[in-house]
């Protein structure tokens, strides 16, 4: 994993918030002001998982980390690079190569296979058919769903349906993986199969944020941000929950060797940001 | 053009009522305009049937009220009439001058009746005029005139009504209002001219009309005419306007008591009504595509509104802006065409059918027109709304609902 070094003490933020703001329909009466002022850096390799009440400005953060929505003030930093200042192109390409994005109502394409769905990115990515086919059968191979791939996306139960959109968020081997709410539609198996997912991708070296209500949730993230009322109002360090059970350590070895197919050299994080 | 295809196939109740939209607009144009040029062709050449060079002389029956006021007298065209129309100083541009008389009546064969509506007592001259040739057997000769023959010769319309399949018409004796006809002739088939069927009439010699039918009546029911030759016919036409006004008496600005036409008057006249007729058409079809646009534009507006969560799950995943249009743009073209390309097809086919009354010709041009708005329409709709999904933040058209 040379494209993902060892997050160290000197190394800059693969993330960096710097008192960001956000307002909807600014200067009218519906105005809305979400974030009022948030600095946050994520190191890489780590796995932060963000609280809050429902508007406390958590979705509307993860939105912004994700390049779906732009701020209204204060700077954003992907690898020390001010988003503002990428084309609309180039911020198309980040998400396309930098972000894995895991939405709450897993949002795939209507009446598409499981593998067409999971192809996806990669067709943004200007992949050949092949090497897209190749990737997506890994990819979903890794979710456990390698049996499903030709289902419709509406053939899938809730777990598999989320199971297939963290499959597409990893399929161009992002270094950053970002989910709204993923196990807020479903059930505990489901999220604990999705909570394995993430771990494992996250001892894979991925930087893993998500957003959750749920403590049991949160617990599995190395690292807790309360946010409350659009400001920052905790943020801790979990301690090491479990010394890494056996199964979960074969596991992630087994994924490494996955990995390196998944993020090949053409994809790799690193080469994109001008 | 796969992903399009798979768009397509994605949405196929979508996908096939916009396609039928773009079918009807396009198949509806070719249609209306290959009828239009059909039927002006066919009034063109009917028209023609009329023969070019004769000259038709009927009393006007409908005189305007003012008229009607003040001279109460019978209109009606006379042997003076006649007589002033064949005297080669007065009218030079005139070879042939032959009146008729008409009536109407059954005819009988063998108990077959049948209504006839121009029973006519004519001469040779006046089938020169009218130059019709026989089918079978002769026209009327001067000496059927001379002996006041009990013969006639009749239409296939009539044929058709009053004998059974495979009876040789001629040398059957039939009975009209209780006189016997020996039939010796069968003209050639004209078919309708538009207003009337031109071959429901029977022929027979004017002296024995008059004899047997009508009496000896002063009045003529059409007068024939023919101009020398082609050229001749305007000064043919104004010289018999100007000798009937005499004749008939009538003061400088009276509105004339008599019609005048010919065939090539008429043909040009049809001509001018064909053109009309064809303009109609063609805005018919116009707003038929026009209607077929907006149903297709429609389609194509609900569909992209529909899918613009679909844009902005795409454009999350990394799509660029091009990706998108090009997707959508791809998409509305192939169906467009699709559906261009089948309302051609029908249109061109339907328009080959031979109908029982007349040929429809297809143009090129409305072919190539309505192809072109329809797919035009089609991919604009199509693509435009797409564009402005694209330029939404993927927040923004997650969010759309």
């Amino acid at each position: 994993m040379t494209a993902l070094p060892a997050a160290g003490p000197a190394e800059k933020p693969v993330l960096l918030l710097d008192r960001l703001h956000k307002k909807y329909n600014p200067g009218s009466q519906l105005e809305v002001h979400v974030l009022k002022g948030v600095s946050l850096a994520v190191e890489r390799g780590d796995y932060v998982a963000i609280m809050g009440h429902s508007g406390s400005g958590k979705s509307t953060m993860l939105n912004i980390l994700g390049c779906l929505d732009v701020p209204t003030e204060g700077r954003y930093l992907i690898d020390g690079v001010d988003v503002s200042s990428l084309s609309e192109a180039q911020l198309a390409d980040v998400r396309n190569q930098y972000l894995g994005f895991v939405f709450q109502s897993f949002n795939l394409v209507r009446r598409t296979s499981a593998l067409a769905n999971v192809e996806l990115p990669l067709v943004y990515a200007g992949v050949s058919r092949s090497e897209r086919r190749r990737r997506a059968q890994t990819a979903l191979e890794l979710v456990g769903l390698g049996d499903r791939t030709g289902h419709m996306s509406n053939e899938l139960s809730g777990g598999q349906q989320q199971r297939v959109a963290i499959a597409r968020a990893i399929a161009t081997g992002p270094a950053i993986i970002l989910a709204d709410e993923p196990t807020g539609n479903l059930d505990s198996q489901s999220t604990e199969e999705v909570l394995q997912i993430f771990g494992r991708l996250n001892a894979a070296g991925r930087t893993i944020v998500i957003i959750t209500h749920e403590d049991d949730v949160a617990s599995h993230a190395k690292r807790v941000v309360i946010l409350a009322d659009g400001r920052i109002a905790a943020d801790r360090r979990n301690a090491p929950l479990h010394s890494s059970p056996p199964g979960l350590v074969d596991l992630t070895a087994a994924e490494e060797t996955t990995e390196i197919s998944v993020t090949d050299a053409a994809t790799a994080p690193g080469v994109v940001v001008p | 053009m796969r992903v399009a295809l798979r768009g397509i196939l994605a949405n196929r109740m979508r996908s096939a009522l916009t396609m039928l939209g773009i079918l009807i607009g396009t198949a509806a144009v070719i249609l209306l305009v290959a009828v239009g040029t059909g039927i002006s062709n066919q009034v063109q050449v009917q028209i023609k049937n009329l023969g070019t060079n004769a000259i038709y002389i009927l009393p006007e029956r409908n005189t305007s009220a003012q008229n009607r006021g003040t001279s109460a007298r019978r209109i009606r065209l006379t042997k003076a009439d006649v007589k002033a129309l064949s005297d080669k100083t007065r009218a030079p541009s005139i070879d042939l001058v032959a009146p008729t008389v008409g009536s109407s009546g059954t005819v009988t064969w063998q108990g077959n009746t049948y209504a006839l509506q121009n029973f006519i007592g004519g001469s040779p001259e006046f089938g020169d005029i009218r130059n019709t040739p026989v089918a079978e057997g002769r026209f009327l000769n001067e000496e059927d005139i001379a002996s006041h023959a009990k013969v006639a010769v009749i239409g296939q319309t009539v044929v058709d009504h009053l004998f059974g399949k495979g009876i040789d018409p001629v040398g059957q004796q039939v009975e009209f209002n209780g006189v016997r006809f020996r039939i010796v002739g069968l003209q050639v088939k004209k078919g309708s001219n538009g207003f009337q069927d031109q071959d429901d009439f029977m022929f027979a010699p004017i002296s024995t009309v008059i004899d047997n039918i009508v009496g000896n009546v002063d009045s003529y029911t059409i007068i024939g005419a023919r101009a020398a030759n082609k050229d001749m016919l305007p000064e043919a036409m104004v010289e018999i306007r100007t000798i009937l006004s005499q004749t008939h008496a009538l003061k400088p600005g009276d509105p004339p008591d008599f019609i005048v036409f010919n065939a090539a008057a008429l043909l040009a006249a049809g001509k001018a009504a064909a053109k009309q007729f064809q303009l109609l058409l063609g805005f018919v079809a116009a707003i038929s595509l026009l209607i077929g646009g907006i149903g297709v534009m429609n389609i194509m507006l609900v569909t992209v509104t529909e899918r613009t969560r679909e844009i902005g799950i795409r454009k999350a995943l990394g799509a660029q802006r091009t990706d998108i249009v090009t997707q959508f743009l791809s998409e509305a073209m192939l169906l467009a065409s699709l559906g261009g390309l089948i309302g051609v097809a029908v249109g061109v086919g339907v328009g080959h059918l031979k109908s029982a009354t007349m040929q429809p010709v297809v143009s090129p041009g409305s072919v190539v027109l309505s192809f072109g708005v329809s797919v035009l329409i089609g991919i604009f709709f199509g693509a435009y709304p797409a564009s402005r999904a694209a330029a939404l933040t993927p927040m923004e058209a997650l969010r759309y609902e």
